[in-house]
């Protein structure tokens, strides 16, 4: 396999060349990557011409790992070993999972996130995730025949800060440069609005397999702005296949079954609801592990029955969503329908029924997200576009802080346009309290037990005052991604003490690199060639940017200053052939550090020429 | 550039309750699609961390301006008078009582779970919010009488208050 073709320097080091980058959909049940091919997004099939990949993860006694169709095939043989949905075990603990009892798994509770025994070792669900992947963007290079400068992943609107922070550290366990992070919603939009050239509201009704988002959306000339978004990050198309499993127990008299029979019933339910998209009844048939056999009818009009309250659960956030948005059912122009769960007649009927119109099915509900975020990740990774257009997104769940007697203070509120930064200040409550201790929480409820608790962190070296004369600013900061990091300091005494927080269950570099040598121990390939040829990667990157911006704007730089650029490039470019790993990590440096001002100048310029349109002379530039 | 130059000189707009909303608008996107962080996803580090700020400085103008109240805040801030700073003369009684009865309405509607009484509630309490919107811009904009549109501010956020806990209501009747 080629690990890098990075074209010698100098040579095709062109700012214009086009950079090969992917949206990729890890989904709870299938995931899909997909790219932009002359002008045109297609999601990229595997060597047997499939487009899905199954989100299951098979581990060996070996170490080694299998992906997809073939490890979902064996699924009911080895169920502990075997995992299916992992998604839904993003950032979460073990008691946020509703279904324990009916999942196979060896569950280990660790802090922040749970974690499952297999047989090639404990497993977090980054690691499973990250497995999946890996298999997409060896997919992506061997399609596209080189090595890629970066990926859009798509997660759930509705995902906290946990969650994305876990998709997001899974994409770094894989090898891959994290463009951005897309809602789902958004990329299907995307898909959507610029094939139809639309303008106007949409509600994007985006139920997966574990998930369920609905992101109201407005729709003007070249800009899709999230009015907001609402949802349930533990529904989805797998409740509806329980649903089915429960039936079929209860049919039978069973109270419960062997791990391998809950596997095979569990895809039988799955099947006989695909059956249902466009049959009147299914039939599902079954020998279980005791000789007994399954045989047994579903009509439609049961499934509707067994299913009619999770179709329900949908409908209460679209309304919260529409309230949040200041809208009515009425002003929504069109009704997008997302994720392969939203092919059951009955969620149709019942979407079409609440927004009063028919909704969108003209793109392929399982790939409009892959599509999308493909064509989004074309344009991060600044390839050239010809029709412009802009997102602004929103945060999902409020964030705050603990203040006494166990209760949230919100600090940026739900759906605010990213990226955001609040400030709120607090005081000491104690004469001569030194320290502090905040606890980050995101949620909608007031109880601090209610919210989820993001991270907790100790402000130390306040100087000794009375109560309440201490002067605490704490600030959030959520970025493009929708990711969120805390600041705090004290100023009411001029003397600072500052910290920066990364929430407890993200990986730290560390841990990446010890996951990294465990699972490349494995894959038969070098862990260094990777970490090098993602150097030089990055590095190349940066020469482009900054070639392209001294083509553009190098009249904002003096001779001496543009000489001083060009001198870092050159550097840098002669480091990539030498395959010393700590030198081009220190030109790469070098080369960020030496172009600061610039990248001020040249952000000035643009804001400038944003306001060109407007009355310049009241501008204090 | 002043990083911290008003939110109105931000986007180009003369310091006013009353603005052009399409105006604002306009600016604001002209705005973003200059200096978002997605026009730097490739570029280097230095310039992300800029769009980021920038940005969220974009974000912080616009949020600040299109909503009617906070727009109010920020032009009283603007001549140093916090609105909705504790310790300022009780609101008028008559204005106490009205909220009073609202609440009781409210409490009968959800106990009753009638959406046609919650809908009049809404109804009405929106009709007054915007009246009072409409003091305010005349005491900012004409009669610079900033300490008198703050007492008005504050009767409004207690109208806000109300109009989401008619909202929260809407959700328990269900």
């Amino acid at each position: 396999m080629a690990l890098l073709q990075i074209a010698e320097p100098g040579l095709s080091a062109a700012p214009h060349q086009h950079r090969l980058a992917v949206g990729i959909d890890l989904g709870t049940t299938n995931s899909l990557v997909a790219t932009v091919r002359n002008g045109i997004s297609v999601v990229l099939n595997d060597e047997r011409g499939r487009s899905l990949l199954p989100s299951v993860v098979r581990y060996h006694g070996d170490g080694s790992t299998t992906v997809g169709y073939e490890a979902h095939e064996h699924a009911s043989e080895d169920p502990y070993n075997t995992v299916i949905s992992a998604k839904r075990f993003m950032g979460r603990g073990i008691k946020d999972i509703p279904d324990v009892a009916t999942l196979p798994y060896h569950f280990v509770d660790a802090p922040g996130m749970v974690q499952l025994k297999t047989v090639a070792g404990v497993k977090s669900p980054v690691e499973v995730s990250a497995e999946v992947l890996k298999v997409l963007k060896q997919r992506a290079e061997e399609a596209l025949g080189g090595e890629l400068t970066g990926a859009v992943i798509t997660v759930p609107a509705y995902f906290d800060d946990a969650q994305r922070q876990a998709t997001k550290d899974a994409a770094r366990l894989a090898g891959l440069t994290v463009l951005r992070l897309l809602n789902e919603p958004t990329a299907a939009a995307i898909a959507y609005g610029l094939d139809n050239a639309s303008e106007g509201i949409y509600a994007v009704y985006d139920l997966g397999g574990g998930t369920f988002d609905i992101s109201i959306l407005k729709l003007t000339k070249g800009v899709f702005e999230v009015l907001a978004t609402n949802g349930d990050s533990a529904l989805g198309g797998d409740d509806f296949d329980r649903r089915i499993y429960c039936w079929v127990l209860e049919q039978a008299g069973l109270h419960t079954v062997g791990d391998h029979d809950k596997t095979m019933l569990m895809a039988k339910a799955r099947e006989a609801k695909e059956h249902l998209t466009d049959h009147p009844s299914a039939q599902i048939t079954a020998v279980l592990a005791t000789g007994q056999l399954i045989d047994m009818t579903l009509s439609e009009a049961k499934f509707n029955e067994l299913t009619a309250s999770l179709v329900n659960k949908t409908l209460q956030p679209c309304r919260k969503a529409l309230r949040d948005a200041g809208l009515s059912a009425a002003e929504v122009k069109g009704v997008v329908m997302v994720g392969g769960s939203t092919r059951v007649p009955r969620i149709q009927a019942a979407v079409g029924e609440f927004f009063g119109q028919t909704p969108l099915t003209n793109l392929d509900p399982d790939k409009v997200v892959a599509l999308g975020a493909a064509i989004q990740a074309n344009v991060l990774a600044g390839n050239k576009r010809e029709d412009d257009w802009l997102l602004l997104d929103v945060v999902p769940l409020s964030l705050g802080i603990e203040t006494m007697g166990g209760l949230v203070e919100k600090i940026v509120p739900r759906n605010s346009t990213i990226p955001v930064a609040r400030a709120q200040d607090f005081t000491t409550y104690k004469d001569g309290q030194t320290a502090m201790s905040i606890h980050v929480l995101q949620g909608e409820r007031e109880l601090v037990s209610d919210c989820r608790s993001l991270a907790r962190f100790t402000l130390r070296g306040i100087p000794a005052m009375v109560a309440g004369a201490a002067r605490i600013r704490v600030t959030f900061q959520v970025d493009a991604d929708g990711l969120l990091a805390v600041t705090a300091r004290e100023t009411g005494s001029g003397v600072e003490a500052h910290i920066e927080v990364k929430p407890s269950y993200g990986l730290t570099d560390d841990e990446v690199a010890r996951m990294l040598q465990e699972s490349y121990a494995h894959a038969r390939e070098d862990v260094d060639a990777r970490q090098l040829a993602e150097l030089k990667v990055d590095a190349q990157r940066l020469i482009d940017a900054t070639e392209a911006a001294l083509a553009e704007d190098g009249a904002l730089l003096s001779a001496d200053e543009r000489v001083a650029v060009e001198a870092l490039i050159t550097n840098l470019s002669g480091q990539l052939p030498s395959g010393d790993q700590a030198a081009i990590k220190r030109a790469t440096e070098a080369l960020n550090r030496g172009t600061v001002e610039f990248a001020a100048r040249r952000m000035d310029a643009s804001v400038k020429r944003a306001l060109a349109g407007h009355k310049i002379d009241e501008i204090g530039m | 550039m002043d990083f911290n130059q008003n939110h109105f000189a931000l986007f180009g707009l003369t310091p006013a309750f009353a603005v052009d909303a399409e105006a604002l608008d306009r600016a604001y996107r002209d705005l973003q699609a200059e200096i978002h962080p997605d026009r730097f996803a490739h570029a280097g580090e230095a310039d992300q961390r800029l769009a980021v700020q920038w940005a969220t400085r974009a974000n912080e103008a616009y949020q600040a301006l299109k909503s009617p109240f906070a727009r109010a805040c920020y032009l009283l801030a603007l001549q140093g008078i916090d609105a909705m700073a504790p310790g300022h003369s009780p609101l008028p009684m008559a204005f106490l009582e009205r909220q009073m009865e609202a609440r009781e309405a409210l409490a009968d509607a959800v106990v009753a779970a009638d959406f046609d009484a919650l809908d009049r509630l809404e109804r009405a309490t929106r009709a007054e919010a915007e009246r009072l919107l409409g003091e305010v811009a005349e005491l900012i904009d004409s009669r610079h009488d900033y300490a008198a549109a703050a007492e008005v501010l504050r009767q409004y956020r207690f109208l806000e208050k109300f109009l989401a806990d008619v909202g929260q209501a809407y959700d328990e009747v269900e």
